[in-house]
């Protein structure tokens, strides 16, 4: 089954995991920018990073006929340093019209301090100004909960906010519906131990059913599996769900989410015909 | 949304990865007891045995409540407690 993984950091993984990933039925992935393992110094360090996710990135997936999208922001590991945060926030119109730029992301809480609220408070007026699409990242662990409410409370505030453009994600059970019910799209990550498995994302949608749900591997150069989607495919499989309903999870979706935005041009495969943005 | 699989089907497909990992669970209590040093006032061991105390209710929504006594209470006045101005 063809599906897209929307969310998922290629710069942390070898060449061959875009050859799985092609082998397995990936054909489009979105790359949000993320923590590199340690704190990045200056603007220029970002500066750097950001061109390999416009520039590099997209032509190594496409050599495995992969599609490749990224997200641009610093991240909320790095936003305790609040003046370098508003640096990296005034030099990402820079990269903003590159083809593959799908908005601001992914954005978010760490530890729920001030300064992080601070900083996501000013990549959303960023995202605002450029009418770009939102990708947020909710904290881990014990953290989930509390910055997961908060950051639907700094949505909520601000009437701008567009919800449908919105994608929340490593939702898990205590998470999901406050997102859903809020109107905004949710992201079940599939992690070996500190997420979503795929049976419980499974279970998930049981629960909540499909609409504004997908789900992505997230890997990145910690302990993860960049082939977890397919492994959420089986499992949704062996429960007997319809393939009409998978596919609506893991590449329909995906399509819906990302055709806002307005450097999005998909080719699906097999089709001359290109989804572009609305 | 309707379950394909009925409740028997799947006790039949995940009986044995429920035995493995209530084994698995017990293990690491045992563990946990084993050793010389004593951690059963450690907070996080608290947590594991109400966690534990969810796992015999008979509500559907186990995995949740289990997530949230994992997880720390949010505060709505969050904003003003951190003095962090709305948009």
């Amino acid at each position: 089954m063809d599906y897209i993984d929307p969310h998922i950091h290629m710069v942390s993984r070898i060449t061959d995991d875009y050859e799985t990933l092609a082998r397995m039925g990936c054909v489009a992935l979105s790359e949000p920018a993320f923590w590199a393992g340690f704190d990045r110094g200056t603007v220029d360090g970002f500066r750097d990073y950001f061109r390999q996710l416009t520039e590099v990135e997209p032509k190594r997936a496409a050599q495995y006929g992969i599609q490749h999208y990224c997200w641009l922001c610093i991240n909320a590991k790095e936003a305790e340093n609040v003046s370098l945060s508003r640096e990296v926030i005034a030099m990402i119109p820079e990269f903003i019209n590159k083809p593959n730029v799908l908005g601001i992301g992914e954005i978010g809480l760490n530890k729920n301090t001030r300064n992080e609220a601070i900083v996501f408070l000013e990549h959303m007026e960023l995202a605002i100004r450029y009418e770009q699409q939102i990708l947020i990242h909710t904290p881990h662990l014990e953290d989930k909960y509390q910055g997961t409410r908060m950051i639907l409370d700094m949505l909520a505030g601000d009437s701008r906010i567009d919800r449908s453009r919105v994608l929340v994600d490593h939702v898990e059970e205590h998470t999901v519906r406050h997102v859903l019910e809020e109107g905004f799209w949710a992201g079940m990550t599939l992690y070996p131990v500190t997420k979503c498995t795929p049976a419980r994302a499974a279970d998930i949608i049981e629960m909540y059913g499909a609409e504004r749900l997908m789900v992505n591997s997230a890997g990145d150069w910690g302990p993860s599996k960049p082939t977890a989607v397919p492994d959420f495919i089986m499992e949704m499989r062996r429960r007997k769900h319809p393939e009409s309903l998978i596919r609506k999870i893991v590449y329909e979706n995906p399509l819906q989410f990302f055709s806002q935005s307005q450097g999005f041009r998909f080719t699906p495969r097999d089709a001359s015909e290109t989804v572009a943005s609305r | 949304m309707a379950m394909p699989l009925t409740a028997l089907e799947t006790l039949n497909r995940e009986f044995l990865e429920i035995r493995c990992r209530i084994l698995d669970l017990a293990a690491m209590l045992d563990r946990l007891e084993r050793s010389n040093d004593n951690v059963a006032d450690d907070p996080r061991v608290k947590r594991i045995h109400e966690a534990l105390d969810v796992l015999k209710t008979t509500h559907e929504d186990r995995a949740e409540q289990v997530q949230l006594t994992f997880s720390r209470a949010y505060d709505d006045n969050w904003q003003q407690a951190l003095k962090v101005k709305p948009r």
